[in-house]
């Protein structure tokens, strides 16, 4: 530490805009390094015609993009991502909130409960999916057996292998993990709420629903909106929990944008193409973002 | 239900909140409850059908073979990878924010940009990645992860600690220069001091993020430098899991995220919403 006072002598003696910049250069030089350069990079590659057996850095022209047109399985991982985001975001918010309405009250050991409840969120959803992955097993886990409760009878369902369960059960997995997040957000978007409106409203006698409509909402929309946005981001590019639980199975019926993109670079080493493949990700998540922080300023 | 203010509460009322609040956290906590459970069973009771409830006795067995095949190295590995590229994007991070906030530099358009470096989508930027550290020789090492974890915590950091610093009144560091402090100084005894909450609630976050990826780790690790979620997934097999194993690991890959979240109760809201609700 000898060297700190001469350091901060020079620093000193350097303007306030010397520092300034000084102080941004280390962390804009790794985000150009890691960040913005491999983009560039792939940029470069998804004209090339780089595949496992050979390596030809010739310019191949549009040729990768074309091929994004004709690949179907490409479309279908879109598809599943949408899916995937279209039932379980919905989900999230309207569980979310229920969850936040009911504790919202006051009442003793509450913040032990919220505190209780914010743990599935926290945990790795690698953990999260292999959890549910043992949950479901079809012998040993407790879900049939809670099911067949239930119902009555046996139930017997390959969770994580059945076509017709594997979307629900991913779900269920997703929806279990990130309610607690919606839930967080929005108990602190409702505990800011005006509270002389809502006496006001109850005073002149308004209904639940409306004071729901019409001055709950529109305060914590603002708050929705940036937990729409963030899980919106986080469900399109998901990768972990489908990994833990259906590996994209059966077959390729589950498989996302992210997974389908691993397999043609990991697994395929089709290196050009997922270098294409990236970047359309990187544009429809751009359009994403542009129109949902858009609509954002529209509602503030 | 109302929306916060008081109505007419009777005993009754509280003790529906209490049932249902209680039904809600059973339902959620169960998986987490069935993980630890399963990691302390013995091979009888986790493959029984039906499945029993609780174990008989808490046995040590699964942890003590993840102890003995060295396993917990992955766990280990974690703690090297996310501890230093925590401490490195804190580092690195809270400088930069600082200047965002305080001098404005770059204006906004600097800092919409390094929020959206978060928003790329990590299969996205693997891959190029990937070819850049295979041609270096970064593939499963310590320096590669680490530089990878710290660039992708950066915009967080950045984004965070902007907030928490331009919440610090200003008056404290214009005396501070006034009394004669350099800027360097003026960092140290009034800044840091000032943020120190906002730092470790940051720093909690960054190192949960890094503890918890599972595409990065998977993609640029062989043997060397795996991390618990990779390791985790190396217990799925096509015919049979290794259930206890994947509850133990599972188990110490959990724990130290629920401390350090509990920890940090009270700067969750504001660390998982990116500082866009305050909490």
């Amino acid at each position: 530490m000898n060297t700190r006072p001469a350091l901060a002598q020079r620093i000193s003696v350097a303007s306030d805009r010397g520092f300034k910049y000084l102080m941004i250069a280390p962390a804009i030089l790794i985000l150009l390094l890691v960040g913005i350069f491999p983009l560039v990079y792939s940029l470069v590659v998804s004209f090339q015609n780089i595949t496992m057996t050979e390596v030809d850095t010739s310019f191949a022209g549009a040729l990768n993009y074309v091929q994004l047109f004709k690949d179907s399985r490409l479309w279908e991982s879109l598809l599943h991502t949408a899916l995937i985001t279209m039932v379980a975001l919905p989900l999230e918010l309207v569980f979310g909130f229920l969850l936040a309405q009911l504790f919202l009250e006051r009442f003793p050991g509450r913040q032990i409960f919220v505190a209780l409840l914010v743990l599935p969120t926290v945990i790795s959803p690698i953990v999260a999916g292999a959890t549910w992955r043992l949950m479901f097993d079809v012998r040993f886990g407790p879900i049939g057996q809670i099911l067949s409760f239930f119902a009555g009878e046996p139930v017997n369902i390959l969770w994580t292998v059945n076509p017709s369960f594997v979307y629900p059960a991913i779900v269920v997995c997703e929806v279990w993990q990130w309610t607690p997040f919606m839930f967080l957000l929005l108990l602190a978007a409702l505990s800011n709420v005006d509270q002389s409106q809502l006496e006001a409203a109850e005073i002149d006698g308004a209904s639940y629903w409306r004071v729901l409509r019409q001055i709950v909402i529109p305060a914590i929309t603002p708050v929705i909106a940036v937990a729409v946005l963030i899980r919106g981001l986080d469900l399109v590019r998901i990768f972990d929990i489908i990994w833990a639980l259906t590996e994209g199975g059966p077959g390729s019926m589950t498989e996302t944008i992210s997974l389908y993109a691993y397999v043609i670079g990991f697994v395929q080493f089709d290196t050009s193409y997922t270098a294409a493949v990236a970047f359309l990700v990187i544009v429809i998540l751009t359009a994403i973002v542009t129109i949902a922080l858009r609509r954002m300023e529209m509602v503030r | 239900m109302s929306f916060g203010y008081s109505r007419r509460r009777g005993g009754g009322r509280l003790l529906l909140r209490y049932v249902l609040a209680s039904a809600v956290t059973v339902i959620f906590l169960f998986p987490v409850y069935w993980l630890f459970m399963i990691s302390f069973k013995t091979a009888d009771e986790i493959y029984h059908v039906p499945p029993v409830w609780y174990p008989s006795q808490l046995q040590l067995g699964s942890y003590l073979v993840l102890f003995r095949d060295g396993d917990v190295l992955a766990i280990l590995n974690s703690f090297i990878v996310a501890g230093v590229s925590s401490l490195l994007a804190m580092i690195f991070g809270t400088f930069c924010a600082y200047s965002l906030a305080r001098f404005r530099t770059g204006g906004e358009h600097l800092a919409m940009w390094i929020i959206s470096q978060r928003m790329i989508p990590p299969i996205a930027i693997v891959f190029p990645i990937f070819l850049i550290y295979v041609h270096f020789g970064w593939v499963d090492t310590y320096f590669g992860l680490i530089l990878l974890y710290t660039a992708f915590n950066l915009p967080y950091v950045i984004w965070m600690m902007r907030g928490y610093i331009a919440d610090i009144p200003l008056e404290l560091e214009e005396s501070a220069l006034v009394d004669g402090c350099t800027r360097w100084q003026t960092l140290w005894k009034v800044v840091f001091p000032m943020a120190r909450s906002g730092l470790m609630a940051t720093a909690v976050f960054t190192f949960v993020f890094a503890w918890n990826d599972f595409i990065f780790a998977l993609i640029l690790t062989r043997t060397e430098v795996i991390t618990f979620p990779v390791q985790l997934t190396h217990y799925f097999g096509g015919q049979s899991n290794f259930w206890s194993k994947i509850a133990a690991m599972s188990v110490l890959g959990t724990l130290p995220i629920f401390v350090a979240v509990t920890i940090m109760q009270r700067y969750l809201v504001r660390g998982i919403s990116l500082g866009a609700v305050k909490g």
